[in-house]
């Protein structure tokens, strides 16, 4: 046992051996930290590059043409491209069809471009009415009163071989990307 | 037998040496007159959390944080496992209380001014502690995963969807993925019983150990200046002068009123039963009308009647600048007067937030600016409004049913409350004024130009031109009655 006194590392005293391997110490477990950091900010974000590039959107069938007659609105059913194995039924997902004539349609998100509540066809009153805050929209997806600031969200579509498919994979929100496929351009932008 | 007990402390406590701290935290002496009533919600805050501990880790024992197997493991929990009701129904009821007795708590403290100095810091954890519990009231609805949570996730993405610039990458990171699926339901899992229960832990603590340091807020007596140069030692005369030991001197009353709301909540939880679940959480079944728990239904009201172009700015703006603001509370009023009866804008500021959020909360249980999806096919017109009427009238009441105008509007108190009531519409306004509001819509009605034939006009403004009273006319365009006075014909549209 020494009798020398052993500087704590606080004090204002001179450096000591001690003293310096302790500052090492630290620096050391600063660089496993900053080694670990990288794969856990990588895990932490990953759900993030999952859609990096727009690749979690994909092309899906709804139908055949024939199942949506002309000038009518329905509901059609699809699951999300992008499943995993916990998901339940949380992937499968709705949309309305409105087959205006021939090829030419409107697939509008079942999201409300309010806060995103469930919207619901009334084809006698030609109107779009959510529960929530009491948004309302015309058969075309145009605005027609309440607290939505814009139109009902569209998902791009193609008709091949007579089936009608959209492409879709994210939720669509004010702020989504795929609000921005929609020609209607947002009042803040 | 006694012998024994004392001995084996005696060996406990040599090794532990916490009978000494313990003692002096328990004993430290407090204001006589802070052994009140009123000081006993922040104790009841705590009690209610850690029965929100016991009771979460119960249903964690069966609970399956899966999208596809939540609910039904929420089912079994209501049906299947003996009880498992109940604890459902505790911590249901637990999360109402603790938000109430936080709120009050907050309350309290504010108006005793015991957010003054030295106790800053104190009320910042606490500010905290606040947020931590709402994000657990949110976070905890999510867990009941039912078309409510899911619907609700949907809200929340839609507002953070809101942020300038990186608000798609929020929504990304909030769900988990592009959708509201399993990842979505792991990651609220995470927070509600890891995460933000971990953060609470460490800023009770945090927040009980500077109310041990600093000592509990005096009973704050009009004209009793607190000033950072004095405060500290009158304190400590005071406490000298006519303290107590906190136990049992005070801690009575926290034991009681503990024990009074852990029984408030098993009687709620007994009788009213546990909190859902409502239907799957399936985006195909549309036939719902989301709803939030109770502590954010001021909210549902709130983003319901805000203009819609303060919307986004009040969402995004309105939770940063409130916050900054309750921080910065007590460097702005961090010395005198601590009474409330000195203190007339803390009172009327308290007051003015509990009569807002209590009305919001009201409005948002009936949802007025809900339309009724199914008031059209369900509710029909009162006989008395098609007693007497003519065939056009009638089939105008039909065209009013049919074109579902009763999601909206109500007839004789039964029907959507989105639009003005009907039943006396003639009086108010003319009949060019309701084929002009029928086709071009306008205050906040659709336009139905497209969706009316000429005919179902003519019928359904022949309809409404006959709600009136018996007793008052039609109104009537007096500009008309003058350029047609008599021996000039009319135009067809005029005539009553």
């Amino acid at each position: 046992m020494s009798s020398k006194p052993i500087a704590a590392l606080s004090s204002e005293a001179a450096l000591s051996r001690r003293g310096f391997l302790a500052k090492i110490g630290i620096l050391f477990n600063a660089c496993a930290a900053l080694i670990l950091a990288v794969p856990i900010a990588r895990y932490l974000l990953s759900s993030l590059t999952i859609g990096g590039a727009g690749d979690h959107l994909s092309w899906v069938p709804l139908g055949r043409v024939t199942e949506f007659p002309e000038g009518e609105t329905r509901l059609a059913t699809f699951r999300n491209p992008f499943v995993m194995p916990t998901d339940g039924k949380t992937v499968d997902t709705t949309c309305w069809v409105r087959r205006i004539e021939g090829d030419q349609f409107q697939i509008f998100a079942i999201n409300c471009a309010h806060l995103g509540c469930p919207v619901r066809w009334f084809p006698q009153s030609g109107l779009f009415m959510c529960p929530c805050h009491g948004g309302a929209y015309y058969r075309d997806g145009s605005r027609a009163s309440g607290p939505p600031q814009r139109g009902l969200f569209e998902y791009p579509y193609k008709v091949e071989d007579s089936i009608l498919t959209i492409q879709a994979g994210d939720l669509p929100t004010p702020g989504a990307p795929s609000a921005a496929l929609v020609k209607e351009k947002s009042w803040w932008r | 037998m006694v012998e024994m007990i004392r001995r084996a402390g005696r060996w406990f406590d040599h090794r532990l040496q916490l009978a000494g701290p313990i003692c002096d935290a328990a004993e430290h002496p407090v204001p006589r007159n802070t052994a009140s009533w009123w000081y006993v919600f922040g104790s009841a805050a705590l009690t209610v959390f850690l029965l929100q501990l016991v009771t979460g880790i119960l249903l964690a024992l069966t609970y399956v944080p899966s999208a596809g197997e939540a609910w039904s493991s929420l089912q079994a929990l209501n049906h299947d496992v003996t009880l498992g009701w109940f604890i459902r129904a505790m911590h249901g009821w637990g999360s109402n209380f603790m938000v109430a007795i936080v709120l009050i708590h907050m309350a309290q403290v504010f108006l005793f001014g015991a957010h003054k100095y030295p106790r800053e810091l104190t009320w910042i954890v606490g500010v905290f502690l606040l947020l931590m519990t709402l994000g657990m009231a949110f976070t905890g609805q999510i867990m009941r995963f039912d078309q409510d949570a899911y619907w609700g996730l949907g809200i929340g993405a839609s507002i953070a969807s809101r942020v300038p610039a990186i608000g798609p990458v929020v929504v990304k990171l909030m769900l988990g993925g592009p959708i509201i699926a399993g990842a979505t339901l792991s990651r609220f899992f995470a927070l509600h019983v890891f995460v933000i229960p971990g953060m609470l832990i460490a800023f009770v603590g945090l927040h009980l150990l500077m109310v041990l340091k600093l000592g509990i807020n005096e009973w704050p007596m009009p004209g009793r200046i607190v000033k950072r140069a004095t405060y500290e030692a009158q304190y400590h005369a005071l406490t000298k002068s006519e303290g107590a030991p906190f136990v049992p001197y005070a801690i009575w009353k926290d034991l009681f009123f503990a024990a009074f709301i852990i029984l408030a909540i098993a009687a709620c939880g007994v009788y009213f039963g546990p909190f859902g679940p409502t239907g799957q959480p399936d985006p195909t079944i549309i036939q719902t009308a989301p709803r939030p728990d109770y502590f954010f239904l001021w909210l549902f009201a709130l983003l319901s009647l805000l203009p819609p172009s303060l919307e986004t700015p009040i969402l995004l703006i309105g939770p940063a600048a409130v916050i900054l603001g309750l921080i910065l509370l007590p460097f702005l009023s961090g010395e005198g007067e601590k009474s409330w009866k000195r203190r007339p804008i803390a009172v009327v500021t308290v007051l003015m937030i509990a009569v807002a959020l209590g009305t919001f909360t009201r409005l948002a249980q009936s949802a007025p600016w809900s339309p009724h999806m199914n008031a059209w096919s369900g509710d029909p017109v009162p006989d008395r409004y098609i007693h007497n009427t003519t065939a056009l009238e009638r089939q105008g009441a039909l065209v009013f049913q049919v074109k579902q105008c009763r999601n909206c509007h109500a007839l004789g108190n039964t029907g959507g409350q989105r639009g003005p009531a009907l039943d006396n519409v003639a009086v108010r306004l003319t009949h060019d004024q309701l084929i002009r509001q029928v086709i071009q819509g306008g205050g906040n009605m659709p336009a139905y130009g497209n969706n009316l034939s000429p005919a179902e006009t003519t019928a359904l403004v022949a309809f409404l031109g006959s709600l009136h009273p018996p007793t008052q006319r039609p109104a009537r365009d007096a500009a008309l009655d003058i350029v047609f006075r008599d021996g000039q014909q009319k135009p067809a549209s005029t005539q009553p």
